[in-house]
């Protein structure tokens, strides 16, 4: 199978190596993967925003780029996928042109988890981590895509792994795309909320899907110097030998 | 304009405020959690109640003229209003001919709306809450700070001091007591009111019957002892058949107050008959619309008419959980409110509250009618854009921004010098210690900025991403 890779702008920009493990665990599957250089973001900034006529330039630059081929695309990230699948075919009425296109790119379009778990049927990627995990459902992810259980799976599958769900996993970390600075002060108190939730559940390490989630998570971490590392599921699941 | 921002700080720094959201709004939680589970088909519910809402709200007009001719057969008089205003002048008008000068009052979020409380004061009657958590409210001269728990703000010390001061009670922090105390001192308005309003959770067309969902009998009371019963509902309450109330009271109270059923379900049927013992010799239903109509408009935006004040997206919602209600500024608060608020008004005048949300969606979740919450606040960001980009009274930086992003975005080349130039000033900043200066300041204040990779994914991939 050849998938193409949708790498997203914060992962491209900002955290290049959960890229480059999603590349790594999908070619370990067997799955051949193609990175078109012309990609660029999907154009959640502005539509969340509130900017839709952005939004649509930047959507309708993803639907020439990807135009109406029947490769899978991959994303690395819940809201970028939801974008993508959920709210990009929106942008355009119903029955033009770029709706048909931008709802056949959704068709095509699968958040990793996701990819692995549903289309691949793979569970197991090899992957060890002796440490104590815990995941963090990002909220596009859950409540736009309702994928809980995939993730999940692939974390309790990796090899001396010791998962351990939190409370309430489901509770938005604060993040929210713009909100995170418009509203920071909300934003900062809401993640660290989510903070004593991770560390309640004893873990050193809490996993998820969105690198924009864990960028704010991060960031609270190391400001307040608590010793939990952030790490995305494709970074998890890429931990074996070459 | 309606702002939220100035209040963020201040409910923040209130220790006394977040303990009681915490501990409040996680009993609720848990409680509803439970009674939703023993119902096996909820979901099937939620769809159904949503179905009957649209369908409803659909043919408005019809059904609330059903509901006005049924009333009227029972004796009642049902008026129009189509704003706040006539509502309010209809209510005083109708004291005034009978020199009423005191009004017991059940809870009523419509009332807050149209700032009932007030304007009677200031036509010289008295309005007394009967709702114990409206009663603490009114005397604390607040607003509610939640639709379903007004008083979710303040604690039972809180409480029992504000009852010290303002009802002379002796201390104490045993709850009976302090009821008691409310108890006491609200009977004797009950007897001596002439007039009794309540709001209305729904309006059945079929029957003309109003039904009033509470817990403390206070309603019943206002509604049976008084000679005029007043009740004021929002258009948007009418439900077609006395079927539909089953699902809807299911769905209702599990979610408002985490109940099988309220401890009084009060289904009126106009006046008191003749032979009959009590109840009020008038009845009167205002119909108010208060900008609800406007709404209807929306193909999409009008299932925020759908909602049937349960509170529950309030409990759930984390930037209430960690705000409150008084932050919103606002009649109704929280993700209902987020929404509700631009639209009753106009979204110059709340443009603020379709962004104090980061769109996790538990508000849709847990919503019994299924309002897509997070989608209206969505299109009504886009409204607030459009409307700030048509007036244009200061530099619309922002917008500026995003067509630039834009501009950027469509374009590999451009994308990849403006990378080249973005990552020389980060280094540029991170150097000279400028992370925490405006406009970086919105993230670092609490937060560290990310690291910045040495390379980029497209970079690192071309390297050594080939396949091998």
């Amino acid at each position: 199978m050849r998938v193409s890779l949708f790498v997203t702008c914060l992962v491209d920009q900002l955290y290049p190596q959960v890229g480059l493990s999603a590349v790594k665990v999908l070619r370990k599957l067997g799955v051949s993967v193609d990175f078109d250089r012309r990609q660029t973001c999907c154009g959640q900034p502005a539509f969340n925003t509130g900017y839709a006529d952005e939004a649509r330039h930047v959507a309708r630059y993803m639907l020439a780029l990807y135009g109406d081929g029947d490769q899978p695309i991959v994303v690395p990230s819940g809201s970028c996928a939801a974008m993508i699948k959920v709210f990009a075919p929106g942008l355009w009425p119903e029955g033009s042109p770029e709706r048909k296109s931008a709802e056949r790119l959704a068709a095509r379009t699968y958040e990793f988890s996701d990819f692995i778990v549903s289309v691949l049927g793979c569970e197991r990627t090899g992957a060890r981590f002796s440490e104590t995990v815990t995941y963090h459902d990002s909220c596009h992810l859950l409540r736009e895509l309702h994928i809980s259980e995939q993730p999940r799976k692939l974390i309790r599958r990796v090899d001396g792994i010791d998962f351990r769900e939190m409370e309430n996993s489901t509770r938005c970390c604060g993040f929210g795309g713009t909100f995170a600075v418009k509203f920071a002060d909300i934003s900062s108190a809401m993640g660290e909320e989510k903070i004593r939730w991770i560390q309640g559940s004893g873990a050193r390490y809490v996993v998820g899907n969105d690198v924009s989630c864990l960028m704010h998570l991060d960031g609270l971490l190391r400001r307040q110097s608590i010793p939990v590392k952030t790490l995305h599921l494709a970074e998890l699941l890429a931990k074996f030998d070459d | 304009m309606i702002e939220i921002r100035p209040q963020i700080r201040s409910a923040l720094s209130d220790s006394q405020l977040q303990k009681n959201l915490r501990v409040t709004l996680g009993k609720t939680a848990t409680a509803r959690q439970q009674v939703i589970a023993e119902v096996a088909n909820w979901e099937e519910l939620r769809r159904h109640a949503h179905q009957v809402k649209a369908h409803t709200i659909s043919r408005l007009g019809e059904y609330l003229q059903q509901l006005e001719k049924n009333v009227m057969a029972q004796g009642g008089n049902v008026v129009w209003a189509d704003a706040g205003r006539e509502a309010l002048d209809y209510i005083f008008q109708l004291a005034l001919k009978k020199d009423i000068r005191k009004v017991v009052k059940s809870k009523s979020m419509l009332g807050e709306e149209i700032r009932l409380n007030e304007e009677l004061e200031r036509n010289g009657i008295e309005p007394i809450e009967t709702d114990l958590g409206e009663y603490i409210v009114q005397l604390g001269h607040e607003h509610p700070s939640h639709i379903v728990m007004p008083a979710l703000h303040k604690s039972k010390e809180q409480v029992a001091a504000l009852f010290v001061e303002k009802l002379g009670m002796t201390p104490t922090d045993d709850c009976e007591k302090i009821t008691a105390t409310a108890r006491r001192t609200l009977r004797q308005h009950f007897l001596s009111a002439r007039m009794g309003i309540t709001g209305v959770n729904f309006g059945i067309a079929e029957t003309g019957t109003i039904v009033v969902v509470e817990n403390e009998g206070n309603a019943r009371l206002s509604v049976s002892v008084p000679e005029v019963h007043v009740a004021i509902m929002g258009l948007e309450k009418v439900i077609p058949r006395a079927a539909d109330l089953s699902v809807f009271l299911k769905l209702l109270t599990r979610n408002a107050t985490a109940q099988k059923i309220s401890t009084y379900v009060n289904l009126i049927n106009g006046n008191r008959r003749p032979g009959e013992l009590d109840g009020p010799s008038e009845f009167h239903l205002v119909l108010v619309d208060n900008g609800r109509t406007r709404i209807l408009a929306d193909e999409f935006l009008r299932q925020t008419l759908y909602c049937i004040r349960c509170g529950a997206c309030l409990d759930v919602c984390p930037v209430y959980q960690t705000i409150g209600g008084h932050a919103y500024h606002s009649t109704y608060q929280g993700p209902i409110g987020a929404i509700l608020t631009p639209q009753l008004l106009s979204v110059e005048e709340a443009p603020e509250h379709p962004f104090a949300s980061s769109l996790c969606g538990a508000c849709y979740e847990i919503c019994p009618v299924k309002i897509e919450i997070p989608h209206i606040l969505l299109k009504l960001r886009e409204k607030v854009q459009d409307q700030k980009s048509a007036r244009a009274s200061r530099l619309p930086l922002e917008r500026w921004g995003l067509q630039a992003w834009s501009w950027i975005m469509t374009s590999p080349g451009r994308y990849a010098v403006t990378n080249r130039i973005a990552r020389t000033l980060a280094r540029m900043f991170a150097r000279k210690g400028r992370n925490r200066m405006p406009p970086l300041s919105a993230w670092t204040k609490s937060r560290e900025l990310p690291e910045l990779a040495p390379k980029t994914f497209r970079e690192l991939f071309k390297e050594e991403g080939r396949e091998s």
